[in-house]
């Protein structure tokens, strides 16, 4: 065992040292530690999603955009994809990240678009494919029913949580069982009925862990439009953002840590300060 | 099948259609009524064709749109659809490519939609919409709630009208079979004939049995 190599299932004595994190926790965590002055800079943000509408006012510059297909048994990944956005979903998600981490990196990878048959099958291939680019945070507006995908997803999800890809996706708020957002390796979202897009609040009563910005958001939308939306899916991009805001000025934290910090700066935790 | 299941397959069938048809209409028009909305509707996934069909529809373009499709994948309900995900939309005009999509299929453009999709089980059936509710009023997740009730009636009553669907289908002898439903059934209203054109039919297929 090489001496950089950091113990993965014992800690002898002797390494404790080196597992010592470089990261400084102050006393007390605050928003101001956790991303004052951030801007996203250097955090790379997969939207999965419809696709985005490159250089719309409200996203500006799309770094990738990447469209997911299946044709018989073959995956296809269009890594140059020209369709843009198919219903204008993907590029209000991307607006929302892009608001509150103005310098992110924005990719896109379009998992819609290719009818209802087979969507469950390429959101899945789609999420495999953003896990394997490594990206730092994956938002997922959508989810899947069908019962085959559950566990499959559900490993995709710890590959994602334990190689330090933060999946960001929306709670359901229908009674049906739905996926990855129960999994306890993603950041599941809500919504509340708040304003502030920094306002969101701890769960004490999962599956859904945190609540968001998700009512009456002005959002940007196909043909550099704007429109006014509801619902999860503009929540869970505003706590992407927020994670972008987190790891470009902390990029060392894991998933685990980034949970920890959201926790300790949510408005009925720390107050929001 | 025997004569007595038959009959009771039939009496449990026949009209049903009609009747989750109807249920299916009085969602729309209690949702478009709460809501105060201009206009309701329902759409089933017709999977084979991969396409949304408008199932009923409450005020405008009541008249015309029941039976009308649209690829699966377009538009708002389409998009509500494969990601499970409910969705509110206002100012919809602000957005030239939708309304021009929505006034070619519907006959009116809306300022604002709600779609919720229709899950059952594992399934997704089809999507709930519910078109230009009033703008004064600021949208609450109360209503997102309601709305999700709505949509789990929707989506008992549209997996009813699909059971229903199947079952007059098969009793009907619809698909390529159904030549064989078909001489079944003359061969049982011929029962009590006596000029033998009935037993020399099945002597014919006991033969053809016996070739296949």
């Amino acid at each position: 065992m090489s001496e950089e190599e950091l113990p993965a299932w014992s800690l002898s004595a002797a390494a404790v040292e080196r597992i010592a994190l470089p990261e400084e926790w102050p006393g007390e965590v605050t928003r101001d530690w956790a991303w004052g002055g951030a801007t996203g800079a250097g955090a790379r943000v997969c939207v999965l999603d419809s696709g985005i509408e490159d250089g719309h006012p409200l996203v500006g510059k799309v770094q990738q955009s990447v469209a997911i297909s299946i044709e018989g048994d073959e995956v296809i990944v269009d890594e140059a994809d020209t369709q843009g956005d198919l219903c204008g979903h993907g590029t209000a998600c991307a607006g929302v990240i892009r608001s509150l981490a103005p310098e992110c990196e924005l990719v896109s990878v379009r998992v819609l678009g290719a009818g209802y048959t087979g969507s469950g099958a390429v959101l899945l291939e789609g999420l495999k494919w953003a896990i394997e680019q490594g990206y730092d945070v994956i938002n997922m507006s959508l989810s899947t029913t069908k019962q085959k995908f559950a566990s499959l997803l559900h490993e995709l999800a710890d590959t994602a949580y334990f190689q330090r890809t933060m999946l960001v996706a929306s709670a359901h708020n229908m009674p049906v069982e739905s996926y990855p957002w129960r999994f306890s390796s993603v950041i599941s979202v809500g919504s509340h009925e708040g304003h502030d897009p920094l306002e969101y609040y701890y769960n004490p009563a999962p599956p859904v862990e945190f609540f968001a910005r998700g009512v009456d958001v002005e959002v940007a939308w196909n043909g550099g439009g704007r429109l006014v939306c509801t619902g999860n899916s503009f929540a869970t991009p505003h706590v992407a953002g927020i994670v972008a805001l987190l790891l470009s000025k902390h990029p060392e934290l894991t998933p685990f840590q980034l949970k920890s910090v959201l926790y300790l700066v949510a408005n009925n935790v720390g107050g929001g300060k | 099948m025997s004569d007595d299941l038959r009959a009771a397959v039939a009496a449990g069938v026949l009209g049903a259609e009609e009747q989750f048809q109807a249920l299916l209409q009085s969602i729309v028009d209690v949702a478009r009524a709460i809501f105060r909305a201009k206009a309701s509707s329902i759409f089933l996934l017709d999977e084979e064709a991969d396409e949304l069909v408008f199932e009923a529809v409450a005020g405008e373009g009541s008249d015309s749109l029941v039976g009308q499709r649209f690829p699966s994948s377009t538009g708002i309900a389409g998009f509500v659809l494969v990601s499970r995900q409910p969705l509110v939309i206002e100012d919809v005009l602000q957005d030239p490519r939708f309304s021009r999509e929505t006034a070619e299929s519907t006959g009116f453009v809306p300022k604002g939609l709600m779609a919720v999709p229709l899950l059952h089980d594992e399934r997704a059936l089809g999507v709930l919409e519910v078109l230009d509710r009033p703008q004064d009023t600021r949208f609450t997740l109360a209503e997102m709630d309601l709305l999700g009730l709505f949509a789990n009636q929707a989506a008992i009553a549209l997996d009813l009208l699909q059971r229903a669907r199947r079952a007059q289908a098969a009793l009907a002898g619809e698909g390529d079979l159904a030549v064989v439903a078909r001489v079944a059934e003359t061969l049982e209203q011929q029962r009590d004939e006596e000029d033998g054109s009935r037993e020399s039919a099945l002597r014919l297929l006991t033969e053809l049995e016996k070739l296949l």
